[in-house]
């Protein structure tokens, strides 16, 4: 079990969702805070999830003022490079590009492939959290408190 | 894939560090209090520069501050001068994602002792405390 956890995570690490941030999260885990990353992970969606509605709203009535969505991306970016979500990332940076060029269209376009990473980066981790849980603690990658 | 668990990450429990991390994002709050109690290092967590103005307005001091700089209320940069302002000595790292050359400037000139881009790590944590003198790198 723990082999097909350690695969699940490699292959999120291969396909580009996740980079070496991801990695340094991990090393903070101890027995004190087992679970150390996906309370992170559970607080960063949280998180995400109100700045994509605050941003839905923004875009929606039409007027595009661009220093705020540009302030609201700067957030999103920031959580997301903690994190490590590599793609999430790459699609704030596209987007804050697209604000500093006053490009609607684009800043459209970004914003819904961003969507569509944050929710597939969101099951994947749903999915490997879930197998980590059942495959119980690592214990050589422990660290003792 | 392999990763060596770095065991050598030292404990600077007995030197009794007291730190204040001052983030707005609550993944960057839990991330940087982590890194913090990995090292041993006390530390509490406020929201914008005008708590972390307010909690040494209240006598609360501490060896050194986490400041991030876009916040809303009060920004790093303003937290920072009205901290020096008010005599408060203690060292300042400033954190951030922005790494435009001229923002960096403004931000150090407001009375930082040292610079990091985010993300912190462990290793960029440590870089931090060697420079303000809390540790020594071997």
């Amino acid at each position: 079990m723990q082999r097909q956890v350690a695969l699940v995570k490699q292959s999120l690490f291969d396909q580009g969702y996740l980079d070496e941030q991801f990695m340094e999260l991990e090393d903070l885990q101890d027995d004190a805070n087992p679970n150390f990353v996906e309370e992170v992970a559970t607080l960063y969606f949280k998180d995400s999830a109100r700045l994509i509605n605050n941003i839905d709203q923004a875009l929606e009535r039409g007027s595009f003022d661009f220093n705020r969505l540009d302030s609201y991306m700067h957030q999103f970016k920031g959580s997301s490079t903690s994190i490590g979500a590599s793609k999430v990332k790459t699609e704030c940076t596209m987007f804050r590009e697209y604000c500093r060029a006053g490009n609607a269209e684009g800043c459209l376009r970004t914003f819904q492939q961003l969507k569509k990473e944050h929710a597939t980066l969101r099951k994947k981790l749903e999915h490997y959290f879930q197998m980590a849980r059942q495959a119980g603690p690592k214990e050589t990658a422990r660290r003792p408190k | 894939m392999t990763r060596d668990i770095a065991e050598d990450v030292p404990n600077l429990a007995e030197s009794k560090l007291t730190a204040l991390v001052v983030d707005d994002n609550f993944v960057n709050q839990s991330i940087h209090h982590k890194l913090l109690d990995r090292l041993g290092i006390q530390n509490d967590v406020v929201c914008n520069g005008k708590e972390a103005v307010d909690v040494h307005c209240s006598g609360r001091n501490y060896d050194f501050i986490l400041m991030d700089m876009d916040m809303p209320v009060m920004n790093g940069i303003q937290a920072t001068k009205t901290l020096r302002e008010m005599g408060i000595e203690c060292k300042i790292a400033g954190v951030t994602t922005r790494a435009d050359e001229g923002e960096k400037k403004e931000f150090m000139e407001a009375g930082l002792n040292d610079f990091q881009e985010k993300p912190l790590t462990i290793s960029k944590l440590l870089s931090i405390l060697h420079k303000l003198n809390f540790y020594v790198q071997t």
